[in-house]
């Protein structure tokens, strides 16, 4: 790729050809995705289609068996001219994952942290911040999703969703270019489901650029810029939510959304 | 009442060998079965195979044949290891329960959800930073109350060191009793291993209270 190329066109997440096997068993089957600068992109489609996996491959929570995944133009993942995977070292995947915060189904709070505790270890322990300016942020986190009167309470003690935010503040902390949500809802009681969409919301008025994997279809055609339909492994079709909701090309989306309804 | 004063107090005289034995033995078995768990977890066989086979031998024998082993049979095979018999009887316990702490603190590690490393891992966090800082500190938690159960089956075992002839509360009693014709001696000796163990219990149910804050 030329230097001086335009780094307005390019794309923070570039993946290219992604094949993952566990096993014997192909979960993705050469996926491409491309992701701008401020996107949202929702990831639909039914339960084993390979959403998490890809949402999990892109932070190398999964390793990948072929393709090529850029962060920013930088490799986590790439397939030579010849085929054959190159290798990095942790520290490089680790380094160039650190654009990337992640936010879970299951939350994966630190149990034995407080909140803040949860919020501030990265940057204190990953980033070597002072614990000053870490707790500073940290708090201002907090606020940020309004939890601030949480501040010393362990996550036993928190709802759903106010875990889920916590999450969320704990992943702002580091202050990822790219936010990835693996289906951030899912585990939440129904009432509980709007206060942590209400946060996703507010990032996305800031321009976060956002990877989300859902089955909110409300939050994916509110807010997405792009949805991407997966099914069995592959991209079935990627478009404009108002393309994929009202008239998408392949009956597999209409029957599903029709269930999802 | 002289008499059982007396008694007592001889038979309190093997406490501190009792106390010194179960003192030195958890003090060093603890840390080898931490350094051990860490690496029975860890994916590198050239670690995991050795660790397998130290904890299935140790497990697998009787504590009173390692005992015999470590003073009498030790020494034949290599001279250099000719111990004295209180070093015999802490080296061998500290193997023992190495081996049993490892597989406790094993046990421990794996218990932890894989949601915790993966979290870790996507803030950035290296594999030893996880471990010290999220898996481990959690794992100490879970294992506080089996390793309460060792600690409390430790004192009792550090009695075993009757046999090499080490003159600990048991080995004090059993004196009297064949001296005097008295079974005294037994019911002292049963009394100061209960006290030493009610006080373990309270030490333990103290930690365990400190750490339960979080849930």
């Amino acid at each position: 790729m030329p230097s001086t190329s335009s780094t307005t066109a390019q794309p923070v997440v570039c993946v290219r050809n992604l094949h993952k096997s566990f096993g014997s068993l192909e979960v993705l089957k050469g996926v491409n995705v491309e992701v701008h600068q401020g996107e949202i992109v929702s990831i639909i489609g039914p339960s084993g289609s390979g959403k998490s996996t890809l949402l999990r491959c892109l932070i190398h929570l999964e390793r990948v068996t072929r393709g090529t995944i850029e962060i920013e133009g930088e490799p986590i993942a790439r397939e030579n001219a010849d085929g054959h995977q190159v290798v990095f070292t942790e520290h490089q995947i680790r380094h160039r994952c650190r654009k990337l915060g992640m936010v879970f189904q299951n939350f994966n709070l630190f149990p034995h942290k407080t909140a803040l505790e949860n919020v501030i270890e990265a940057p204190l322990i990953v980033a070597k911040r002072p614990k000053s300016e870490a707790i500073e942020r940290g708090e201002a986190m907090l606020a940020k999703v309004g939890l601030s009167d949480k501040r010393d309470t362990y996550p036993y003690y928190l709802s759903g969703g106010q875990k889920q935010r916590v999450a969320i503040a704990r992943a702002l902390a580091m202050e990822p270019d790219i936010m990835l949500f693996d289906e951030p809802t899912s585990a939440l009681d129904p009432e509980l489901v709007g206060e942590v969409l209400g946060v996703i919301k507010e990032l996305a008025a800031e321009h976060m650029t956002m990877v989300v994997v859902t089955h909110e279809m409300g939050f994916a055609r509110e807010l997405s810029d792009r949805v991407i339909f997966m099914d069995d492994g592959s991209i079935i079709e990627a478009a404009s939510p108002e393309k994929l909701f009202t008239n998408p090309d392949h009956p597999r989306i209409r029957a599903f959304l029709e269930k999802m309804l | 009442m002289t008499y059982l004063l007396q008694t007592t107090w001889y038979i309190l005289q093997g406490c501190t060998i009792t106390i010194r034995l179960f003192v030195l033995t958890m003090l060093f078995s603890l840390p080898l079965g931490f350094v051990c768990a860490v690496g029975k977890t860890s994916k590198r066989k050239s670690l995991t195979i050795p660790l397998e086979f130290y904890t299935s031998v140790i497990r697998g024998t009787p504590l009173l044949l390692q005992l015999f082993f470590v003073y009498y049979g030790l020494p034949l095979i290599i001279p250099a290891l000719r111990f004295e018999r209180f070093t015999a009887a802490v080296v061998t316990f500290i193997f023992n329960y190495g081996a049993y702490f490892t597989e406790i603190f094993r046990g421990g590690i794996q218990s932890i959800d894989r949601g915790q490393h993966e979290a870790a891992r996507v803030l950035g966090m290296s594999y030893r930073q996880t471990m010290v800082r999220i898996i481990l500190p959690q794992t100490i938690k879970r294992v506080l109350p089996p390793v309460s159960n060792e600690a409390i089956t430790l004192v009792k075992d550090t009695a075993l060191v009757v046999v090499l002839g080490i003159g600990e509360v048991l080995r004090n009693s059993k004196e009297i009793v064949s001296r005097d014709f008295t079974v005294t001696p037994f019911v002292i000796a049963a009394a100061i291993f209960l006290v030493l163990n009610y006080g373990l219990v309270l030490v333990f149910k103290k930690l365990e209270k400190r750490y339960a804050v979080y849930e």
